[in-house]
């Protein structure tokens, strides 16, 4: 069972109060981008065995979407952060680097 | 003027845990920026109260907020106090960006009264309720439905959730509190 703390509302929510939003930190590329960005904005993601970014909407609750970073091979939880951000904050990533050292994710490490 | 009824006519069972639908009950949303000043002085001025904390319920003398999200407030009122205090509370605002919306009439409202209602609830919703507080509110989901929560005693707990659900929701409660089935959590 995944427990994820909403930053908005501060519960800690069972996966069953929430709803999968994918993968976060996506960049847009919309009209007018290359057929490459374009295609990779649509269709491809990431699929880790271990460190992973999502988007989770607090569906059952408070309303709101965040961030949280997890590990998707032991379902660890290394935090939830805010929905208005491009990037994961620093604290979550030094959580992780002394979790998992040498981890990458994308262009994050 | 149309004659207001609630959806199950005031359905009641008589468990281990009394389930009852609420009287009509007023029900007021309000959105808006909770650190903007105008916003806080209208919810001081017209419900009589102070915003309340993340997740908390403030009372004032008429009026009941419960903290929905950062940007959200339920008010729970008089039935027939509602529209009015929606006038004065969109007055109020001018021209501030907010919203207040008369939803009494899109919800339902049930009442648990018993020593084991926290039983009854963790039955069927994803919460801790040993750690559950007086003077909190949680929004969460009922079985397959959102729906939110407080308690007004320890033995008194109140239900809110979407109109159209009623009638799922009282079901809901009535089984999980027929006589028999107390698991003895409480
Ligand atoms: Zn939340």
């Amino acid at each position: 069972m995944l427990i994820l703390e909403c930053p908005y509302c501060g519960v800690h929510a069972e996966e069953t109060e929430l709803h999968a939003g994918g993968e976060a930190h996506l960049k847009r590329f919309g009209p007018g981008s290359s057929d490459d960005d374009f295609e990779n904005y649509l269709f491809m993601r990431e699929n880790p065995k271990g460190v992973h970014f999502e988007r989770w909407r607090h569906v059952n609750g408070c309303g709101k979407w965040f961030h949280a970073a997890r590990c998707t091979m032991t379902l660890e939880v290394f935090g939830t952060y805010s929905a208005q951000t491009t990037e994961p904050p620093k604290d979550i990533c030094d959580k992780i680097s002394a979790k998992r050292p040498g981890w990458s994710w994308r262009n994050f490490s | 003027m149309s004659n207001a009824v609630t959806a199950l006519n005031g359905a009641k069972s008589t468990g281990y845990v009394t389930v009852k639908e609420a009287p009509l009950t007023g029900m007021i949303t309000l959105r808006g920026t909770f650190a903007s000043k105008g916003f806080a002085k209208m919810v001081k001025s017209v419900f009589g109260t102070d915003i309340p904390e993340q997740r908390k319920v403030s009372k004032g003398p008429e009026a009941t907020v419960l903290w929905m999200s950062p940007d959200e407030l339920m008010v729970v009122c008089d039935y027939a106090a509602a529209q009015d205090l929606v006038a004065k509370a969109t007055a109020q605002l001018g021209d501030e960006h907010a919203l207040v919306v008369n939803v009494s009439d899109a919800r339902a409202v049930f009442t648990l009264s018993g020593a084991q209602l926290r039983e009854v609830i963790a039955k069927e919703a994803p919460v801790d309720m040993s750690q559950f507080e007086m003077g909190e509110v949680r929004r969460t989901r009922f079985a397959q439905i959102a729906a939110a929560f407080w308690l007004e005693a320890e033995d008194h707990a109140r239900i809110i959730c979407f109109r159209s659900f009623a009638e799922y929701m009282f079901n809901l409660l009535k089984n999980a509190s027929q006589p028999g089935y107390e698991v003895g959590g409480w």
